[in-house]
């Protein structure tokens, strides 16, 4: 079941006429400066494409960084949370953070790296708008987000098997399974694996 | 013509009320409605089934009678199935001493008057028939073991019975004026004082209809069967006939308390100003006419209200009925006792506190114009330049 | 992937689940504040008598498949938890198994109501990956688009909040009107809701003849509609006693909430996309972004009637500024975009619609997220509604102006 769906990285893309963006180092950047400076050891990397400043940072310091920004740096407003499965990368998932600032009217995105199973410190205290992306990221991709307020499925139902944005989740489903009924489907869903009527639910 | 005996003719009476009413409900109320709300709100309403739709209601009754009757699981059945009853019957009964014209001749020697029964204590009567329709709604969202009917049967309970009592204090008004409960001789002191009561007793017809609005629960108080908050209230567990019923009772309802407000403060079946000279012309019109068209004007502002107005919310709606209507129509009484005590044993008045109620109310109109060009132009003022359209050509 | 594997995994997981949930107290039966009859003793007339309402999935007012559970004193909310997902189709999901040009069609069917905005936000993500500029003609026509959406959402927001609150009447002018702008859509681009009328780099078509002297008209005429509506609905004292006060947001609880979109403005903070980061060819274009201060329900009625007006300011200024031209840009027929990732947002009528695209260098999108204004500004509900009357949750749901096929994609 576990098919691969990603195609893979292309190599070798063609020429294209226009010259492309390039990303660039954004180490000397004020608000990355500022960060190295209040969170010691929180950046890992940092870079600008397309006038975008994107941050790599430590995944334990996410919560002290998250607060950083918003009282040192003014971005009060958490513009959304979500997650990148790299399936074969070493920490396997990105959590990626955007913060808007009004004063500076510029967003930064936030990135830190976790593996499979790794709880990242959660910033649903520090900014109330990252709750449900929260919980969102972990009912599509199971990161688990340490000291969330109130860490439940959110899209899928409760009891609902794997998490679907995984790039080993298979795009036709799985057997969800019907918890809904425990007294007439068994526990952990759907009719039993010998059961004849038993199909592919997606 | 000895079959025609008055006893004989009472159950005939019956009869025709029992099977008009409905018939009137079924095809020319909900019609009326249907099509008016949609001219009121730029669409055509019904008009496929029989020539302009006229046939609809026919449609709607047999689509009502052939669906399945659900009795939810866990109800009180017999509860469920008494509740739509008693919404419609206390209605129904309520019209028979309805005054609905004068007598008429049928043949040599018989004659009927057109109401079933002039009792002496008719306004109490109507008033004690029609409360027990509450019950009705209320068992009916008892019963249907349903939160949300649950929630619709406690709302109409509450709002039910507070308006019954401004209804009730705005009719003691007119009491003091008639000096009679009997409808009929409601209308007749009407004709003998050449002066409808609409007229010292605005302020009641106001409390009186206003009340008599929330306790059919229509527009703006339809709050028991709010479909955008509980889902059709005390009714969302009602099918087929039963539901046939609540709507039939509604209705009704509505008849009623257009009929008392026609009988107590639009003088019954007498045409506008009889006794004027210049229009004794309108005698021409048969009196149940005149009656009918009234009616149909008060049912005619049930519809106007329900495409007008949004829902007041519950606890604006017993504010409204507590802290506003009841203690207005209470000194609404002591106006209308001063005013016959200030010319004892005449009109005179009377005809006076109709005037200063004509003012006040022409005054308060248009204070409350003012009061709201004054709103709109703040409003306006405080909108980003640019906006409108003046402002846009320029 | 092997079932003990996953049960396993399950299992974990749901120990997991159960312990965050008793640490956070959640499904803890009763908010602070209010007490509950002790165990034993009979209730009186004036203890807090908690009744649990399920309000949804299948409500009338709750637009679309929202489920709400309901802790309810009579009808005071103690209580109010969105449970949202009924309409999840794993839009993100299917974003990456297409080609780029190919997820467009998608995101119609997220915010259903508003499919041009939506549109709009995706080809500008990835045309600002590929770095390509959109030709003049076309950055009009988008801006046209975008605001002949914004009026037909507006117009559903103003006509289902009505209703919601008993005022059907407006319901039919304002959807009369809507009508009228969806035929300018099927005449445009063949379909009236899923429109799938943008490109990356440009528009799949020109305009057809007669489409913008008819628009033209249209527009002209809409501001004295507008004053239909709102000779209905802002002077109506029943309306504002049921909205003024009602779901009162701060400034400072909208940012904290991620609010964007009419609720933000409402509460005095001027900001709007079109404006704060301007994108097409809005920077050229006179229109104001309006504000109130109060941040309750009517403030949010007030701002998106006014918004309607500036739409119609913003379409006659486009009309007059259009000449022919291209209509699309110089995109490469397979659309490769360098492996990087970007968020590109602009501001949908519901507010901030993002999204987030990171590229691997293939034809596809290897995640494409979303970032959802009605996701979003849904958080606030059980703030807004804490207290109030279940009237008044039908109030605050239409004042969110959520399309539960954006909570959910």
């Amino acid at each position: 079941m576990a098919e691969e769906i990603t195609p893979p990285a292309a190599t070798g893309a063609k020429e294209v006429a226009k010259p492309k963006l390039v990303a660039t180092d954004a180490a000397s950047h004020p608000w990355v400066m500022s960060l190295s400076a209040g969170v010691p050891g929180a950046v890992v990397a940092s870079k600008t494409f397309a006038g975008q400043v994107t941050v790599t940072v430590a995944r334990e310091k996410i919560a002290d960084v998250a607060r950083h920004l918003k009282q040192a740096e003014d971005f009060a407003y958490c513009v959304d949370v979500t997650a990148v499965d790299w399936k074969e990368r070493a920490p396997r998932f990105d959590v990626v953070y955007h913060f808007y600032s009004f004063s500076k009217n510029d967003r930064i995105r936030v990135k830190c790296g976790a593996a499979d199973g790794e709880d990242v410190p959660s910033i649903a205290r520090v900014y109330l708008a990252a709750n449900w992306c929260e919980r969102e990221t972990f009912d599509m991709f199971g990161i688990r987000f340490s000291g969330h307020p109130d860490l439940r499925r959110i899209l899928t139902w409760e009891g609902f098997h794997g998490h679907p944005l995984r790039k080993d989740f298979p795009l036709e489903g799985i057997d969800t399974g019907a918890a809904i009924y425990p007294e007439e489907w068994p526990e952990g869903g759907g009719p039993g694996a010998s059961d004849p009527n038993r199909k592919v639910v997606s | 013509m000895k079959i025609l005996t008055p006893t004989f003719l009472t159950y005939v009476k019956v009869l025709l009320i029992v099977a008009v009413v409905p018939a009137i409900v079924g095809f020319v109320i909900v019609l009326a409605e249907r099509r008016i709300m949609g001219f009121m709100q730029v669409r055509l309403g019904p008009n496929r089934v029989g020539p302009k739709g006229t046939l609809q209601g026919l449609a709607d009754l047999l689509k009502l009678v052939t669906k399945e009757d659900v009795t939810p699981a866990r109800a009180e059945k017999f509860v469920h199935f008494l509740a739509p009853v008693l919404a419609v019957i206390p209605a129904l009964t309520a019209l028979a001493v309805i005054p609905m014209g004068p007598s008429i001749r049928l043949a040599r020697h018989v004659s009927t008057p057109l109401w079933v029964a002039d009792i002496n204590i008719g306004l109490l009567f109507l008033l004690a028939i029609t409360s027990i329709g509450v019950y009705g709604i209320i068992l009916g969202g008892w019963a249907s073991n349903n939160k949300y009917s649950m929630l619709g049967g406690l709302r109409s309970a509450a709002q039910l019975v507070s308006y019954e009592v401004p209804m009730g204090l705005s009719l003691v008004a007119v009491l003091l004026m008639t000096r009679s409960l009997s409808l009929v001789e409601i209308v007749m002191r009407q004709d003998r004082m050449q002066l409808w009561f609409v007229f010292p007793g605005l302020l009641s017809f106001f409390l009186y209809f206003v009340s008599g609005v929330a306790e059919t629960n229509r527009n703006p108080f339809d709050l028991p069967e709010a479909e955008s908050e509980l889902v059709s209230g005390f009714n969302t567990e009602y099918s087929g006939v039963k539901f046939a019923f609540f709507f039939l009772g509604e209705y009704a309802a509505m008849i009623i308390i257009s009929c008392v407000a026609v009988t107590v403060f639009f003088g019954g079946w007498l045409p506008p100003f009889g006794h004027v000279k210049a229009l004794s012309f309108l005698h021409i019109v048969p009196p149940f006419l005149w009656f009918l068209a009234k009616v149909g004007f008060f049912i005619f502002c049930y519809i106007w209200f329900r495409s007008t107005f949004p829902r007041y919310r519950f606890d604006q709606l017993m504010a409204l009925g507590w802290k506003w209507m009841i203690p207005l129509s209470l000194v609404n009484i002591v106006i209308v006792a001063l005013a016959i005590l200030w010319t004892p044993g005449r009109t005179d008045g009377l005809v006076r506190l109709g005037w200063l109620f004509g003012a006040l109310f022409l005054l308060m109109f248009f204070l409350a114009k003012l009061r709201q060009a004054l709103a709109r132009r703040d409003r306006l003022a405080s909108e980003p330049a640019g906006t409108r359209q003046s402002a846009l050509k320029a | 992937m092997t079932d003990e594997k996953l049960s396993q995994a399950e299992r974990d997981e749901a120990a997991y689940f159960a312990e965050r949930a008793a640490a956070a107290g959640v499904g803890r039966p009763l908010s602070q504040g209010d007490t509950p009859p002790a165990p034993g003793e009979p209730p009186t007339l004036f203890d807090v008598q908690e009744m649990e309402l399920n309000f949804g999935p299948q409500h009338p007012s709750t637009h679309g498949v929202l489920r709400i559970v309901l802790k309810v004193d009579g009808e005071k909310i103690l209580e109010a938890i969105p449970d949202v997902g009924f309409l999840h189709r794993g839009t993100e999901k299917l974003f990456e198994t297409e080609t780029y040009p190919m997820g467009i069609p998608h995101t119609d069917r997220m915010d259903y109501v508003a499919a041009a905005t939506n549109n709009h936000a995706f080809c500008l993500t990835i045309e600002k990956l590929l770095d390509v500029e959109v030709p003049r003609r076309a950055q009009l026509v988008r801006v046209i688009l975008d605001e002949l959406q914004r009026l037909s959402s507006h117009l559903v927001w103003l006509g289902t909040s009505g209703i919601d609150l008993g005022a059907v009447t407006p319901f039919w002018y304002a959807f009369r009107e809507r009508e009228q702008i969806l035929d300018f859509f099927e005449e445009y681009c063949g379909a009236r809701l899923t429109l799938n009328c943008m490109r990356i780099g440009g528009l799949p078509f020109d305009l057809t003849t007669g489409w913008v002297e008819r628009l033209l008209e249209f527009v002209d005429d809409l501001p004295a509609r507008i004053d239909d509506y709102e000779q209905l609905l802002t002077d109506n004292r029943i309306w504002k006693r049921r909205t003024v006060g009602i779901g009162v947001l701060t400034a400072a609880e909208c940012v904290e909430y991620g609010l964007t979109g009419p609720l933000i403005r409402a509460s005095g903070i001027e900001w709007d996309l079109r404006r704060a980061q301007p994108y097409e060819c809005y920077d050229e274009l006179d229109f104001a972004v309006p504000t109130r201060q109060n941040g309750d329900t009517y403030d949010r009625y007030i701002v998106r009637v006014q918004e309607m007006r500036q739409s119609v300011r913003i379409l006659r200024q486009c009309l007059d500024r259009l000449e022919p031209g291209e209509i699309r840009g110089k995109v490469p027929r397979v659309i490769k975009p360098p492996a990087e990732e970007i968020y590109a947002s602009i501001e949908s009528p519901k507010g901030e619609l993002g999204f987030y695209c990171v590229s691997n260098g293939s034809n596809r999108p290897y995640r494409m997220h979303c970032r959802p204004p009605s996701f979003i500004n849904l958080q606030a509900l059980p703030k807004m509604a804490k207290g109030h009357l279940i009237s008044d949750l039908v109030a605050l749901i239409g004042t969110i102006d959520i399309v539960l096929g954006e909570v959910d994609r």
